[in-house]
Protein backbone atom coordinates (compact mmCIF):
# COMPACT_ATOMS: atom_id res chain seq x y z
CA UNK A 1 0.00 0.00 0.00
CA UNK A 2 2.87 1.99 0.88
CA UNK A 3 4.91 1.62 -2.17
CA UNK A 4 1.35 1.85 -4.16
CA UNK A 5 1.02 5.61 -2.86
CA UNK A 6 4.66 6.42 -3.41
CA UNK A 7 4.65 5.33 -7.05
CA UNK A 8 1.97 8.47 -7.51
CA UNK A 9 3.89 12.20 -8.52
CA UNK A 10 1.15 13.66 -6.99
CA UNK A 11 1.93 11.30 -3.56
CA UNK A 12 5.36 12.16 -3.50
CA UNK A 13 5.04 16.13 -4.34
CA UNK A 14 2.34 15.94 -1.44
CA UNK A 15 4.79 13.67 1.11
CA UNK A 16 7.68 15.88 0.35
CA UNK A 17 5.75 19.30 0.78
CA UNK A 18 4.49 17.93 4.07
CA UNK A 19 7.63 17.11 5.45
CA UNK A 20 9.34 19.86 4.33
CA UNK A 21 6.73 21.69 5.69
CA UNK A 22 7.11 20.05 9.11
CA UNK A 23 11.00 21.83 9.50
CA UNK A 24 9.42 25.44 10.07
CA UNK A 25 6.21 24.38 11.20
CA UNK A 26 8.41 22.75 14.04
CA UNK A 27 10.76 25.41 14.86
CA UNK A 28 8.25 28.31 14.51
CA UNK A 29 5.39 26.52 16.47
CA UNK A 30 7.83 25.67 19.53
CA UNK A 31 8.42 29.50 19.67
CA UNK A 32 4.86 30.60 19.42
CA UNK A 33 4.03 27.96 21.93
CA UNK A 34 6.37 28.84 24.95
CA UNK A 35 5.69 32.41 23.70
CA UNK A 36 2.08 32.13 24.12
CA UNK A 37 0.87 33.72 20.81
CA UNK A 38 -0.89 31.13 19.48
CA UNK A 39 -3.75 33.11 19.25
CA UNK A 40 -1.67 35.84 17.20
CA UNK A 41 -0.70 33.09 14.83
CA UNK A 42 -4.27 32.07 14.31
CA UNK A 43 -5.31 35.51 13.81
CA UNK A 44 -2.32 36.01 11.29
CA UNK A 45 -3.75 32.84 9.36
CA UNK A 46 -7.04 33.95 9.40
CA UNK A 47 -5.99 37.56 8.25
CA UNK A 48 -4.41 35.96 5.20
CA UNK A 49 -7.57 34.53 3.75
CA UNK A 50 -7.81 38.49 3.15
CA UNK A 51 -4.94 38.30 0.77
CA UNK A 52 -6.08 35.59 -0.78
CA UNK A 53 -9.29 37.02 -2.01
CA UNK A 54 -7.42 40.08 -3.19
CA UNK A 55 -5.47 37.83 -5.06
CA UNK A 56 -8.68 36.39 -7.20
CA UNK A 57 -9.57 40.44 -7.36
CA UNK A 58 -7.14 41.60 -8.93
CA UNK A 59 -5.99 38.41 -10.89
CA UNK A 60 -2.01 37.77 -8.87
CA UNK A 61 -1.38 34.59 -7.06
CA UNK A 62 -3.84 34.47 -4.21
CA UNK A 63 -0.38 33.15 -2.11
CA UNK A 64 1.09 36.29 -2.65
CA UNK A 65 -1.77 38.35 -1.23
CA UNK A 66 -1.90 35.94 1.38
CA UNK A 67 2.28 36.45 2.52
CA UNK A 68 1.62 40.52 2.36
CA UNK A 69 -1.38 40.22 4.32
CA UNK A 70 0.26 38.10 6.80
CA UNK A 71 3.23 40.02 6.91
CA UNK A 72 1.84 43.17 7.39
CA UNK A 73 -0.68 41.79 10.23
CA UNK A 74 2.24 39.75 12.00
CA UNK A 75 3.84 43.75 11.77
CA UNK A 76 0.14 45.36 13.30
CA UNK A 77 -0.36 43.08 15.77
CA UNK A 78 3.58 42.38 17.23
CA UNK A 79 3.60 46.10 17.58
CA UNK A 80 0.50 45.89 19.47
CA UNK A 81 1.61 42.95 21.90
CA UNK A 82 4.82 45.46 22.65
CA UNK A 83 2.60 47.91 23.77
CA UNK A 84 -0.46 46.90 24.99
CA UNK A 85 -1.09 44.36 27.32
CA UNK A 86 -4.54 44.87 27.68
CA UNK A 87 -7.44 44.68 25.57
CA UNK A 88 -5.00 42.84 22.65
CA UNK A 89 -7.11 40.05 22.48
CA UNK A 90 -10.14 42.26 21.05
CA UNK A 91 -7.80 43.31 18.41
CA UNK A 92 -6.38 39.87 17.47
CA UNK A 93 -10.85 38.98 17.10
CA UNK A 94 -10.67 41.80 14.94
CA UNK A 95 -7.92 41.42 12.62
CA UNK A 96 -8.99 37.26 12.70
CA UNK A 97 -12.81 38.46 11.70
CA UNK A 98 -12.14 41.10 9.79
CA UNK A 99 -9.21 39.21 7.64
CA UNK A 100 -11.73 36.60 6.66
CA UNK A 101 -14.45 39.13 6.00
CA UNK A 102 -12.38 40.76 3.62
CA UNK A 103 -11.15 37.13 1.86
CA UNK A 104 -14.78 37.12 0.93
CA UNK A 105 -16.11 40.25 -0.26
CA UNK A 106 -12.90 40.48 -2.33
CA UNK A 107 -14.09 36.56 -4.21
CA UNK A 108 -17.22 37.85 -4.17
CA UNK A 109 -16.25 40.87 -6.08
CA UNK A 110 -13.88 38.80 -8.39
CA UNK A 111 -14.70 38.43 -11.75
CA UNK A 112 -14.99 35.03 -13.32
CA UNK A 113 -15.99 31.45 -12.08
CA UNK A 114 -15.84 30.86 -8.31
CA UNK A 115 -12.89 29.90 -7.13
CA UNK A 116 -11.96 27.13 -4.96
CA UNK A 117 -12.15 28.29 -1.74
CA UNK A 118 -12.39 25.08 0.47
CA UNK A 119 -8.79 24.17 -0.72
CA UNK A 120 -7.25 27.44 1.07
CA UNK A 121 -10.39 27.11 3.88
CA UNK A 122 -9.01 23.18 4.59
CA UNK A 123 -5.70 22.92 2.74
CA UNK A 124 -5.13 20.60 -0.53
CA UNK A 125 -1.87 18.78 0.18
CA UNK A 126 -2.54 16.53 -2.53
CA UNK A 127 -2.74 19.56 -4.96
CA UNK A 128 0.96 20.80 -4.18
CA UNK A 129 3.12 21.86 -7.58
CA UNK A 130 6.76 21.64 -7.79
CA UNK A 131 6.98 25.31 -6.92
CA UNK A 132 5.14 25.09 -3.81
CA UNK A 133 8.28 22.36 -3.07
CA UNK A 134 11.00 25.01 -3.21
CA UNK A 135 8.78 27.96 -1.64
CA UNK A 136 9.02 25.62 1.63
CA UNK A 137 12.60 24.63 1.07
CA UNK A 138 13.41 28.17 0.66
CA UNK A 139 11.18 29.02 3.53
CA UNK A 140 13.00 26.20 5.89
CA UNK A 141 16.26 27.67 4.94
CA UNK A 142 15.39 31.05 5.90
CA UNK A 143 13.64 29.99 9.41
CA UNK A 144 16.44 27.78 10.11
CA UNK A 145 19.11 30.30 9.23
CA UNK A 146 17.56 32.82 11.34
CA UNK A 147 16.10 31.24 14.62
CA UNK A 148 19.41 29.33 14.62
CA UNK A 149 21.71 32.31 14.32
CA UNK A 150 19.75 34.06 17.03
CA UNK A 151 18.33 31.46 18.85
CA UNK A 152 19.47 32.57 22.53
CA UNK A 153 17.91 35.99 22.38
CA UNK A 154 14.52 34.80 20.81
CA UNK A 155 15.00 32.09 23.38
CA UNK A 156 15.42 34.94 26.22
CA UNK A 157 12.93 37.30 24.66
CA UNK A 158 10.05 34.54 24.68
CA UNK A 159 10.99 33.69 28.61
CA UNK A 160 11.83 36.98 30.18
CA UNK A 161 10.84 40.15 27.89
CA UNK A 162 11.53 42.38 30.38
CA UNK A 163 15.00 41.09 31.37
CA UNK A 164 16.15 40.59 27.82
CA UNK A 165 15.41 44.41 27.20
CA UNK A 166 17.66 45.34 30.66
CA UNK A 167 20.48 43.67 29.60
CA UNK A 168 20.27 45.04 25.77
CA UNK A 169 18.55 42.77 23.91
CA UNK A 170 16.79 44.63 21.03
CA UNK A 171 13.43 42.80 22.12
CA UNK A 172 11.19 44.93 20.34
CA UNK A 173 13.01 44.54 16.51
CA UNK A 174 13.38 40.52 17.37
CA UNK A 175 9.72 39.81 18.46
CA UNK A 176 8.65 41.44 15.27
CA UNK A 177 10.84 39.51 13.50
CA UNK A 178 9.70 36.16 14.98
CA UNK A 179 6.05 37.23 13.89
CA UNK A 180 7.06 37.31 10.78
CA UNK A 181 8.29 34.24 10.32
CA UNK A 182 5.44 33.17 12.03
CA UNK A 183 3.76 34.50 9.37
CA UNK A 184 5.24 33.07 6.29
CA UNK A 185 5.54 29.87 8.06
CA UNK A 186 0.96 29.92 8.72
CA UNK A 187 0.57 31.44 4.79
CA UNK A 188 2.70 28.80 3.21
CA UNK A 189 1.22 26.01 6.00
CA UNK A 190 -2.16 26.83 4.38
CA UNK A 191 -2.18 24.48 1.61
CA UNK A 192 -1.11 21.59 3.88
CA UNK A 193 -3.97 22.29 6.08
CA UNK A 194 -6.13 25.60 5.14
CA UNK A 195 -6.22 28.77 6.76
CA UNK A 196 -8.58 27.44 9.45
CA UNK A 197 -6.93 24.19 10.67
CA UNK A 198 -3.27 25.38 10.34
CA UNK A 199 -3.10 26.49 14.13
CA UNK A 200 -3.53 23.74 15.33
CA UNK A 201 -0.90 22.06 13.16
CA UNK A 202 1.64 25.07 14.39
CA UNK A 203 1.08 24.20 17.79
CA UNK A 204 0.33 20.71 18.60
CA UNK A 205 2.81 19.02 17.56
CA UNK A 206 5.19 21.49 19.89
CA UNK A 207 2.45 21.11 22.49
CA UNK A 208 3.22 17.43 22.37
CA UNK A 209 6.99 17.93 22.48
CA UNK A 210 7.21 20.26 25.04
CA UNK A 211 5.70 16.97 27.51
CA UNK A 212 9.28 15.42 26.93
CA UNK A 213 11.93 17.76 27.49
CA UNK A 214 13.25 20.85 29.48
CA UNK A 215 15.15 22.35 26.77
CA UNK A 216 13.75 24.90 23.89
CA UNK A 217 16.23 23.44 21.07
CA UNK A 218 15.60 19.62 22.06
CA UNK A 219 11.92 20.82 21.96
CA UNK A 220 11.87 22.58 18.45
CA UNK A 221 13.61 18.99 16.70
CA UNK A 222 11.48 16.78 18.40
CA UNK A 223 8.46 19.06 17.34
CA UNK A 224 9.57 19.07 13.72
CA UNK A 225 9.84 14.86 13.56
CA UNK A 226 6.07 14.93 15.64
CA UNK A 227 5.02 17.44 12.53
CA UNK A 228 6.47 14.98 9.93
CA UNK A 229 4.92 11.95 11.28
CA UNK A 230 1.41 14.01 12.02
CA UNK A 231 1.65 15.01 7.97
CA UNK A 232 2.83 11.80 6.52
CA UNK A 233 0.59 9.61 8.80
CA UNK A 234 -2.67 12.09 8.07
CA UNK A 235 -1.33 11.45 3.84
CA UNK A 236 -0.74 7.63 3.88
CA UNK A 237 -4.04 7.30 6.58
CA UNK A 238 -6.67 8.97 3.55
CA UNK A 239 -4.74 7.24 1.16
CA UNK A 240 -5.32 4.10 2.44
CA UNK A 241 -8.51 4.73 3.28
CA UNK A 242 -9.55 5.73 0.27
CA UNK A 243 -7.91 2.97 -1.84
CA UNK A 244 -9.00 0.49 0.32
CA UNK A 245 -12.33 0.76 1.43
CA UNK A 246 -13.30 3.57 -0.98
CA UNK A 247 -13.88 6.34 2.09
CA UNK A 248 -12.67 9.75 0.88
CA UNK A 249 -11.11 12.12 3.79
CA UNK A 250 -10.16 15.06 3.20
CA UNK A 251 -6.51 15.01 4.46
CA UNK A 252 -6.12 17.78 6.19
CA UNK A 253 -8.69 17.40 8.95
CA UNK A 254 -7.00 14.17 9.14
CA UNK A 255 -3.73 14.82 9.56
CA UNK A 256 -5.32 17.40 12.76
CA UNK A 257 -7.43 14.51 14.16
CA UNK A 258 -4.21 12.78 14.26
CA UNK A 259 -2.21 14.76 15.64
CA UNK A 260 -4.91 15.66 18.45
CA UNK A 261 -4.23 12.06 19.13
CA UNK A 262 -1.41 12.26 19.68
CA UNK A 263 -1.40 14.98 22.02
CA UNK A 264 -3.97 13.15 23.78
CA UNK A 265 -1.94 10.00 24.01
CA UNK A 266 1.18 12.29 25.23
CA UNK A 267 -0.60 13.79 27.93
CA UNK A 268 -2.40 11.06 29.09
CA UNK A 269 1.30 9.60 29.46
CA UNK A 270 3.03 12.41 30.82
CA UNK A 271 0.51 12.23 33.55
CA UNK A 272 0.58 8.68 34.16
CA UNK A 273 4.51 9.03 34.78
CA UNK A 274 4.53 11.98 37.07
CA UNK A 275 1.74 9.69 39.18
CA UNK A 276 3.87 7.02 39.17
CA UNK A 277 7.18 9.19 40.23
CA UNK B 1 36.82 51.33 47.95
CA UNK B 2 38.16 54.64 46.62
CA UNK B 3 35.10 56.43 44.57
CA UNK B 4 32.94 55.39 47.19
CA UNK B 5 30.63 57.95 47.72
CA UNK B 6 29.96 58.74 43.95
CA UNK B 7 26.55 59.21 42.57
CA UNK B 8 25.72 56.36 40.02
CA UNK B 9 22.18 57.07 39.76
CA UNK B 10 20.18 60.01 40.82
CA UNK B 11 16.27 61.34 40.79
CA UNK B 12 15.69 64.74 40.09
CA UNK B 13 11.70 65.59 40.76
CA UNK B 14 10.41 62.65 39.27
CA UNK B 15 6.98 62.52 38.37
CA UNK B 16 5.25 59.24 37.16
CA UNK B 17 1.71 59.08 36.28
CA UNK B 18 -0.43 55.59 35.23
CA UNK B 19 -3.65 57.47 33.44
CA UNK B 20 -5.00 59.46 36.30
CA UNK B 21 -3.28 57.90 38.43
CA UNK B 22 0.08 59.52 40.45
CA UNK B 23 2.29 56.38 41.07
CA UNK B 24 5.34 58.51 41.76
CA UNK B 25 5.59 62.04 42.94
CA UNK B 26 8.55 64.59 42.90
CA UNK B 27 11.13 61.71 43.48
CA UNK B 28 14.69 63.12 44.63
CA UNK B 29 16.77 60.09 44.88
CA UNK B 30 20.23 59.90 44.84
CA UNK B 31 22.05 56.16 44.77
CA UNK B 32 26.20 56.43 45.56
CA UNK B 33 28.80 53.97 45.14
CA UNK B 34 28.52 51.51 48.42
CA UNK B 35 25.08 52.45 48.84
CA UNK B 36 22.80 49.70 50.18
CA UNK B 37 19.72 51.03 49.85
CA UNK B 38 16.14 49.30 51.09
CA UNK B 39 13.06 50.59 49.95
CA UNK B 40 9.99 50.09 51.92
CA UNK B 41 6.78 50.77 51.44
CA UNK B 42 2.99 49.98 51.37
CA UNK B 43 1.69 48.01 48.60
CA UNK B 44 1.21 50.06 45.27
CA UNK B 45 3.04 52.43 46.87
CA UNK B 46 5.49 52.96 43.67
CA UNK B 47 8.12 50.43 44.68
CA UNK B 48 8.49 48.60 41.47
CA UNK B 49 7.99 51.62 39.55
CA UNK B 50 10.76 53.57 41.07
CA UNK B 51 13.26 50.29 39.95
CA UNK B 52 11.65 50.23 36.43
CA UNK B 53 12.05 53.84 36.35
CA UNK B 54 16.06 53.16 36.85
CA UNK B 55 16.01 50.87 34.57
CA UNK B 56 14.41 52.42 31.88
CA UNK B 57 11.34 50.53 31.84
CA UNK B 58 8.90 53.30 32.54
CA UNK B 59 9.73 57.21 31.35
CA UNK B 60 9.47 59.42 33.85
CA UNK B 61 6.44 61.96 33.11
CA UNK B 62 8.46 65.02 34.57
CA UNK B 63 11.92 65.36 36.23
CA UNK B 64 15.06 63.52 35.16
CA UNK B 65 17.00 60.46 35.67
CA UNK B 66 20.52 59.87 35.32
CA UNK B 67 21.97 56.64 35.30
CA UNK B 68 26.25 56.78 35.17
CA UNK B 69 25.77 59.95 33.71
CA UNK B 70 23.21 59.29 31.01
CA UNK B 71 19.63 58.46 30.17
CA UNK B 72 18.82 55.24 31.97
CA UNK B 73 17.98 53.54 28.14
CA UNK B 74 21.42 53.94 27.25
CA UNK B 75 22.48 52.94 30.31
CA UNK B 76 21.06 49.64 30.05
CA UNK B 77 23.20 46.81 30.83
CA UNK B 78 25.23 48.59 33.49
CA UNK B 79 22.57 48.07 36.28
CA UNK B 80 21.78 44.18 37.26
CA UNK B 81 18.06 43.78 38.02
CA UNK B 82 16.59 40.74 39.47
CA UNK B 83 12.66 40.60 39.28
CA UNK B 84 9.87 39.03 41.61
CA UNK B 85 10.29 35.50 40.24
CA UNK B 86 6.58 34.62 41.04
CA UNK B 87 5.35 35.80 37.41
CA UNK B 88 7.50 33.16 35.48
CA UNK B 89 6.28 30.12 33.53
CA UNK B 90 7.16 27.37 35.81
CA UNK B 91 7.25 25.39 32.37
CA UNK B 92 9.25 27.35 30.29
CA UNK B 93 11.50 24.27 28.72
CA UNK B 94 14.75 26.32 29.83
CA UNK B 95 17.63 25.25 32.54
CA UNK B 96 19.34 26.58 34.82
CA UNK B 97 22.80 27.28 33.86
CA UNK B 98 20.52 28.44 30.17
CA UNK B 99 18.67 30.82 32.21
CA UNK B 100 21.87 32.50 33.64
CA UNK B 101 23.30 32.57 30.57
CA UNK B 102 20.35 34.89 29.62
CA UNK B 103 22.66 37.49 31.62
CA UNK B 104 25.32 37.79 28.82
CA UNK B 105 23.54 38.70 25.94
CA UNK B 106 23.62 42.49 25.96
CA UNK B 107 25.90 45.06 24.62
CA UNK B 108 29.85 44.32 25.27
CA UNK B 109 29.67 41.17 27.35
CA UNK B 110 31.67 37.96 26.76
CA UNK B 111 33.59 38.40 23.35
CA UNK B 112 32.73 34.51 23.12
CA UNK B 113 30.90 32.03 23.52
CA UNK B 114 33.43 30.08 25.90
CA UNK B 115 34.01 33.25 27.99
CA UNK B 116 30.12 33.68 28.75
CA UNK B 117 30.38 29.82 29.75
CA UNK B 118 32.98 30.49 31.90
CA UNK B 119 30.77 33.45 33.16
CA UNK B 120 27.88 31.04 33.87
CA UNK B 121 29.66 28.57 35.79
CA UNK B 122 31.51 31.18 37.95
CA UNK B 123 28.17 32.78 38.67
CA UNK B 124 26.27 28.97 39.26
CA UNK B 125 29.55 28.26 41.90
CA UNK B 126 29.33 31.38 43.54
CA UNK B 127 25.58 30.57 44.39
CA UNK B 128 26.05 27.07 45.06
CA UNK B 129 23.86 26.24 42.11
CA UNK B 130 26.29 23.69 40.65
CA UNK B 131 24.41 20.84 41.08
CA UNK B 132 20.95 22.06 39.52
CA UNK B 133 22.88 23.90 36.73
CA UNK B 134 21.30 21.36 34.26
CA UNK B 135 17.85 21.21 36.04
CA UNK B 136 14.54 22.92 34.55
CA UNK B 137 13.66 25.80 35.94
CA UNK B 138 10.85 25.04 37.67
CA UNK B 139 12.16 21.98 39.13
CA UNK B 140 14.33 24.28 42.02
CA UNK B 141 12.88 25.42 45.14
CA UNK B 142 12.33 29.03 45.88
CA UNK B 143 15.13 30.27 47.72
CA UNK B 144 17.43 28.37 44.26
CA UNK B 145 15.10 30.13 42.15
CA UNK B 146 16.15 33.69 43.74
CA UNK B 147 19.44 32.62 44.03
CA UNK B 148 19.34 31.71 40.51
CA UNK B 149 17.83 34.83 39.86
CA UNK B 150 20.41 36.82 41.08
CA UNK B 151 23.11 34.96 39.28
CA UNK B 152 21.52 36.02 36.02
CA UNK B 153 21.93 39.38 36.87
CA UNK B 154 25.04 39.52 38.50
CA UNK B 155 26.81 37.23 35.30
CA UNK B 156 26.65 40.35 33.65
CA UNK B 157 28.71 42.16 35.05
CA UNK B 158 26.65 45.20 36.31
CA UNK B 159 27.75 48.49 38.32
CA UNK B 160 24.75 48.17 40.37
CA UNK B 161 21.95 45.63 41.54
CA UNK B 162 18.32 46.05 41.66
CA UNK B 163 16.36 43.86 43.82
CA UNK B 164 12.23 43.15 43.51
CA UNK B 165 11.02 41.61 46.61
CA UNK B 166 14.17 39.18 47.08
CA UNK B 167 12.19 37.34 49.53
CA UNK B 168 8.87 38.06 48.82
CA UNK B 169 7.80 34.44 48.11
CA UNK B 170 10.60 32.48 50.50
CA UNK B 171 9.77 31.37 54.31
CA UNK B 172 11.78 33.06 56.94
CA UNK B 173 14.91 30.80 56.81
CA UNK B 174 15.36 30.98 53.09
CA UNK B 175 14.58 34.92 52.90
CA UNK B 176 17.32 35.35 55.93
CA UNK B 177 19.61 33.44 53.78
CA UNK B 178 19.03 35.38 50.53
CA UNK B 179 19.71 38.56 53.31
CA UNK B 180 23.06 37.15 54.23
CA UNK B 181 24.09 36.93 50.36
CA UNK B 182 23.23 40.31 49.34
CA UNK B 183 24.88 41.80 52.34
CA UNK B 184 27.86 40.00 51.16
CA UNK B 185 27.53 41.47 47.65
CA UNK B 186 27.46 44.84 48.92
CA UNK B 187 30.71 45.36 50.12
CA UNK B 188 31.39 44.54 45.90
CA UNK B 189 28.59 46.43 44.28
CA UNK B 190 25.72 48.95 45.52
CA UNK B 191 22.53 47.63 46.01
CA UNK B 192 18.92 48.99 45.80
CA UNK B 193 16.08 46.79 47.14
CA UNK B 194 12.48 46.92 47.60
CA UNK B 195 10.40 45.80 50.06
CA UNK B 196 7.27 45.47 51.97
CA UNK B 197 8.86 43.96 54.71
CA UNK B 198 9.81 46.80 56.99
CA UNK B 199 11.52 43.92 59.70
CA UNK B 200 14.04 42.28 57.68
CA UNK B 201 15.24 44.85 55.41
CA UNK B 202 16.28 47.10 58.18
CA UNK B 203 18.18 44.62 60.07
CA UNK B 204 20.44 44.33 56.75
CA UNK B 205 20.34 47.39 54.66
CA UNK B 206 22.97 50.65 55.41
CA UNK B 207 20.20 53.39 54.72
CA UNK B 208 16.49 52.91 54.62
CA UNK B 209 13.93 55.08 52.22
CA UNK B 210 10.56 55.24 52.41
CA UNK B 211 8.46 55.43 49.42
CA UNK B 212 4.58 55.80 49.41
CA UNK B 213 3.93 57.49 45.97
CA UNK B 214 6.24 60.26 47.73
CA UNK B 215 9.65 59.64 49.38
CA UNK B 216 11.32 60.38 52.28
CA UNK B 217 15.12 59.26 52.01
CA UNK B 218 17.73 60.81 54.26
CA UNK B 219 20.94 58.89 53.24
CA UNK B 220 20.83 56.69 56.68
CA UNK B 221 19.36 54.06 58.31
CA UNK B 222 17.70 56.23 60.76
CA UNK B 223 13.78 55.47 60.20
CA UNK B 224 11.68 58.64 62.49
CA UNK B 225 8.37 57.77 63.42
CA UNK B 226 7.36 60.66 61.25
CA UNK B 227 9.15 59.28 58.16
CA UNK B 228 6.99 55.94 58.80
CA UNK B 229 3.77 58.13 59.58
CA UNK B 230 4.19 59.82 56.58
CA UNK B 231 4.81 56.61 54.12
CA UNK B 232 1.82 55.04 55.71
CA UNK B 233 -0.42 57.41 56.47
CA UNK B 234 -1.25 57.13 60.02
CA UNK B 235 -0.10 57.00 63.55
CA UNK B 236 3.00 54.36 64.48
CA UNK B 237 4.73 53.45 67.82
CA UNK B 238 8.03 52.42 66.52
CA UNK B 239 9.25 49.30 68.59
CA UNK B 240 12.75 50.12 68.13
CA UNK B 241 15.23 52.04 65.47
CA UNK B 242 14.16 51.17 62.58
CA UNK B 243 12.58 47.92 63.08
CA UNK B 244 8.86 46.40 62.53
CA UNK B 245 5.88 49.44 64.16
CA UNK B 246 2.96 49.43 65.38
CA UNK B 247 0.02 50.87 63.27
CA UNK B 248 -2.21 52.71 65.93
CA UNK B 249 -4.62 53.49 63.76
CA UNK B 250 -6.15 51.43 61.08
CA UNK B 251 -6.60 53.70 57.62
CA UNK B 252 -6.55 52.33 53.43
CA UNK B 253 -3.14 53.22 53.12
CA UNK B 254 -2.37 50.72 55.92
CA UNK B 255 -3.46 47.38 53.92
Amino acid sequence: MIAEALSYPFFQRALIAGLLASVACGVMGSLVVVRKISSIAGGLSHAAFGGVGLGYLFGFDPMIGALGFGVASAAGLGAAELRMRQGLDTLISMVWAVGMALGIVFVSLAPGPAPDLLGFLFGNILLVSPGYLLLVAALDLLVILVVFALFRQLRAICFDEEFSWVVGVPVAPLFLLMLVLVALTVVTLIRVVGVILVIALLTMPAAIARHWTDQLLRMMLLSVGIGAVCISGGLFLTYALSARYALDLPTGPAIILLAALLFGISFASRTIGRRNG
Amino acid sequence: MSDRGRTLIEFRGVTVRFGERTVLDSIDFVVEQGDFVGIIGPNAGGKTTLLKVMLGLVEPDEGEVLAFGTSPREARGLIGYVPQYARFDADFPITVAEMVGMGRLGRGRGRSRSEDREAVSRALTRLELTSVATARLGKLSGGQLQRALIARALVSEPRALLLDEPTASLDTQIGRSVYELLEQLADEIPIVLVSHDVGVISRTVRTIACLNVRMHYHHSKELTPEMVEAVYGCPVDLVAHGVPHRVLELHDGAR
